[in-house]
């Protein structure tokens, strides 16, 4: 209900623009100006599919002309040649743009960062020079006298204004859907954290896909509606750097990863270009290209994030002013008395056998082999090196083994993704905590209960009882960039709790806690085992192992060195002699 | 005459053509590559600076014949070398006021380093150069024409009388140039007490700070040497291409697609890189119609960075 109400507020302001957009362009007269009017929604529509994928991933597209320029042309070959009007044309160019953008997409999305833009900036480059190849130099549309209305062609310019706002309109339906519902949420996560979110569920590849096609079918359409207006293509103006750029631009300078920014951006430069184009253009050629320059020299420079967020940040700002709300963490309700049963007689929920891998001549994991039972703890201990993070990177998927086998739960978890394994059961946390750093600590869980629910009230459910059960709950609407470390790996147990994991890999959840956080992270991870969880755990905090874990496997040198119960463990002279040391046989001789 | 011996002659006339097109643009590739090797920085406006390098050779060559003195032949290679140094400042100063506020140690650490901000930045100044360049040098193509132009020398073919390659001599200095050029970059970055700074900040910037090594000073001084050397190419690309403002585009792509090839932050690599683009570039003629040239760099491109994202010559590093 909370959802439906925050929902009210932007569908108005939608209504409102666009009534006001409209009643503008009933009034307007000059011709100049309604052009305007009609180009300011198309660009904003073409800054919010930038935004669909780049905004909200995060992974930046120097192409977005690519599916703009295939929209338009889509259109105009469809009118040129096959007399195809545009109203079916349109929606043609828009599953051109989603091909499109699976054909670029499925291959692209195995890069990051700069591969990933520099890639994108390839496409359109290389369609601009098979467009003026095929002989498609300079392409008008064919004027319709006999059919105007048909042929998406009015001497009324206040259809087209219409038309772009419809569109716009649309548009911003779309990016509200996506930005209020898992999919946004998802996307959000990738962009700060990839393989987290691949950690705890998110099946990665499979958003960004979606976001893709999404963003290449909106903007196809905001192309094909351009060609329509201007009644002319040419490669230059529809696949060229200035389009691709002006996406990105407008959505940059009005806010990334919102709605309302390509919107802001659009309404502020498109009017100033091309009104210096228009006037200085003859006199001063390149004008418009300098002003966008500046522009977003300046935004990159005083407000990164664009001017949407800048604004409302100083509006939070002024508002919290003063109360700066405290809550203290409450103490773990699931504190329950330590439970270590016997691990006799337990069928074996983990089988790893004869994993390796290798990095080149480096041999990180040879030939481990060992067995989990249901329900126990087991420490993995070992030197820095000794490929203990490597075995984990293993059995979650993010990295692939060169030989052997792990079965979990009868399944072969080989060649599986992280996401899929995590939803086959195994939850994961890491040796330096992958948080989603500007989201809430409640979102941050929600993320991970994604993996087993199905709609967004469940999620949330498991969330807070993840959450619960860890102590973290009276902290959920904290933004978890401003968590202590206690915190942070706590809010990544819950993280991996939410998906209903039945084992839980813990890379060092106790690195860097004091002596009595240490005591606190003890409590949960054995409430966590008496109610049956099974828990591997990868830690050097010895004296805390020795209570907690049921079992130890020892790893050096990639290879597993010894495995058995803590006693045995800590006298067996090869391990005291590979990772424990003199000092540690001392201690025990003495006490 | 066989149609396999004239397919030879066009073979190795490609193939020398190559050759040489992929000295200079391994010149200019190097230029990226030493910005990206030590500031890990892609600069998007790398094109708009080898442009630059173009029309400061034009203006100091043609414009205001200020190097008459060295004749006719001498004189542009000179302006063009003379682009390194003066467009070396220029990068200097942009990075001490603007490039460093948004790389090297101030923004370690933050959401994606700073990556974000970076490829906007110089996509802004990118198109800021370009537009400029626009205004104050107008559009009409220039060139540095020199006697060497539209001169050739005429290489006989032993198996056939019939048969010569022809090499542009403009074409053929600028690739030496270009050689030469890259060469003492190389033994500057290898030998000399500058070139250990920068390598020292490349491989390590934090421990290079912790022995005393000014890291912001380094990366300004890469910076400038490498928008210097792509400038140079510029200028020697001048001497056989007639160029226009908007000429960095058509060079940004081969550039990156030659560092990347080469794989990102090897300097050696990088001349490697560019000398195979040139090569694949030229080589495509052979099948491809001539407006697709581009394109099919694009695709190799495409190719390289899907198929081996750490280049031909570089080592994968990235660790989950």
């Amino acid at each position: 209900m909370r959802a439906r109400r925050k929902l009210i507020a932007p569908l108005l302001v939608i209504a409102i623009v666009a009534m006001a957009w409209i009643g503008l362009g009933m009034i307007v007269t000059n011709s100049y100006y309604q052009l305007m009017l009609t180009l300011v929604p198309i660009w904003a529509v073409m800054g919010l599919s930038w935004n669909l994928l780049s905004g909200y991933t995060g992974l930046i597209s120097f192409g977005h002309a690519a599916f703009f320029g295939l929209g338009a042309y889509t259109v105009t070959i469809a009118l040129v040649q096959f007399d195809i009007t545009p109203w079916i044309g349109i929606p043609l160019g828009m599953v051109v743009g989603t091909v499109a953008g699976i054909v670029i997409g499925y291959p692209t999305f195995r890069l990051r960062g700069h591969y990933f833009a520099l890639s994108m900036l390839a496409y359109p480059m290389a369609l601009l020079y098979v467009f003026v190849w095929l002989g498609y130099q300079e392409v008008p549309l064919p004027m319709k006298r006999e059919a105007p209305g048909f042929y998406m062609q009015f001497s009324d310019y206040r259809v087209y204004i219409a038309l772009a706002v419809g569109l716009l309109v649309v548009s911003l339906l779309i990016s509200l859907a996506v930005e209020r519902s898992r999919f946004g949420m998802s996307l959000t996560a990738i962009k700060q954290n990839e393989p987290a979110a691949e950690a705890a569920g998110i099946d990665t590849l499979a958003w960004k896909m979606r976001a893709i096609m999404l963003s290449g079918a909106v903007a196809a359409a905001a192309g094909g509606l351009y060609a329509v207006v201007l009644l002319v293509v040419t490669p230059d103006s529809v696949f060229g750097m200035l389009t691709s750029a002006q996406a990105l631009i407008v959505a940059l300078f009005g806010g990334v990863g919102t709605l309302w920014g390509p919107l802001i951006g659009a309404a502020i430069l498109i009017p100033l270009s091309e009104t210096l184009q228009a006037q200085l253009g003859d006199v001063i050629p390149g004008i418009q290209g300098v002003v966008y320059g500046i522009a977003i020299i300046l935004v990159v420079l005083l407000a990164p994030e664009g001017i949407f967020w800048r604004v409302r940040d100083r509006l939070q700002r002024s508002q919290a002013a003063g109360a700066a709300p405290m809550t203290p963490v409450a103490p773990p309700i699931a504190a329950l008395a330590p439970g270590q049963a016997s691990s006799r007689n337990r069928r074996p929920i983990l089988a790893v056998s004869g994993i390796s891998k290798s990095f080149g001549g480096l041999r990180a994991v040879v030939n481990a082999s060992f067995e989990v039972a249901d329900g126990e703890i087991v420490g993995i201990i070992g030197p820095n090196g000794a490929g203990k993070t490597t075995l984990f990177n293993l059995l979650n998927g993010f990295l692939a083994a060169d030989g052997g086998k792990v079965v979990f739960a009868g399944r072969e978890l080989i060649g599986l993704k992280p996401n899929r394994i995590c939803r086959l059961g195994i939850g994961r946390t890491f040796q330096v905590v992958r948080a989603f750093p500007r989201l809430s600590v409640l979102n941050n869980v929600v993320v991970g209960a994604y993996a087993t629910t199905t709609n967004d009230p469940d999620a949330f459910a498991a969330a807070s009882a993840a959450l619960a059960q860890v102590g973290l709950i009276g902290r959920s609407d904290a933004i978890a960039g401003g968590l202590t470390n206690k915190e942070l790996r706590l809010m990544e147990l819950a993280r991996a709790l939410a998906g209903r994991p039945r084992l839980l890999l813990m890379d060092e959840p106790l690195a860097g806690l004091a002596s009595q956080e240490i005591e606190d992270m003890l409590v949960v991870i054995r409430a966590l085992a008496a109610q049956g969880m099974t828990v591997v755990i990868i830690e050097h905090t010895m004296r805390a192992m020795v209570r907690l874990a049921e079992r130890f496997v020892v790893l050096d040198h990639g290879a597993i060195l010894a495995v058995g119960q803590p006693s045995e463990i800590i006298n067996d002279e090869g391990v005291i002699e590979a990772y424990l040391g003199k000092k540690w046989a001392a201690i025990r001789a003495r006490g | 005459m066989t149609s396999l011996g004239t397919f030879i002659e066009i073979f190795l006339q490609a193939l020398i053509a190559g050759i040489l097109i992929g000295a200079i643009y391994g010149l200019m590739c190097v230029g990226l590559g030493i910005i990206f090797g030590v500031m890990r920085v892609i600069n998007f406006a790398q094109g708009e600076f080898l442009m630059l390098g173009m029309y400061f050779t034009f203006y100091l060559v043609v414009g205001f014949n200020m190097l008459s003195f060295l004749g006719p032949v001498v004189g542009p290679y000179t302006g063009a070398l003379l682009a390194g140094p003066a467009l070396f400042a220029v990068g200097y100063v942009l990075h001490r006021f603007l490039i460093s506020r948004v790389t090297g140690v101030s923004v370690a650490g933050t959401e994606g380093e700073g990556h974000y901000a970076q490829l906007i930045l110089t996509l802004g100044l990118a198109l800021v150069l370009q537009n400029g360049g626009l205004i104050l040098f107008g559009s009409t193509p220039q060139s540095v024409r020199t006697p060497l132009s539209a001169r050739a020398w005429e290489i006989p073919l032993l198996y056939d009388a019939n048969a010569s390659l022809f090499l542009n001599k403009a074409r053929a200095v600028a690739g030496v140039v270009s050689v030469v050029v890259a060469v003492a970059l190389y033994w500057l970055i290898n030998r000399s007490r500058l070139g250990k700074t920068l390598r020292a900040a490349a491989d390590n910037a934090a421990a290079a700070i912790y022995m005393g090594i000014d890291v912001d000073r380094a990366y300004r001084i890469a910076f400038g040497i490498g928008i210097g050397i792509t400038a140079i190419a510029g200028g020697l690309v001048a001497t056989y291409n007639p160029f226009q403002p908007y000429i960095g585009l058509d060079f940004v792509i081969i550039m990156y697609a030659g560092v990347v090839l080469g794989g990102m932050g090897s300097i050696l690599g990088a001349f490697w890189g560019g000398m195979t683009i040139g090569l694949v570039q030229q080589l495509s003629t052979l099948v491809l119609p001539t407006q697709l040239q581009n394109a099919a760099i694009f695709v190799v491109f495409l190719l390289i960075v899907m198929v081996r994202p750490q280049g031909l010559f570089g080592r994968a590093t990235e660790r989950v």
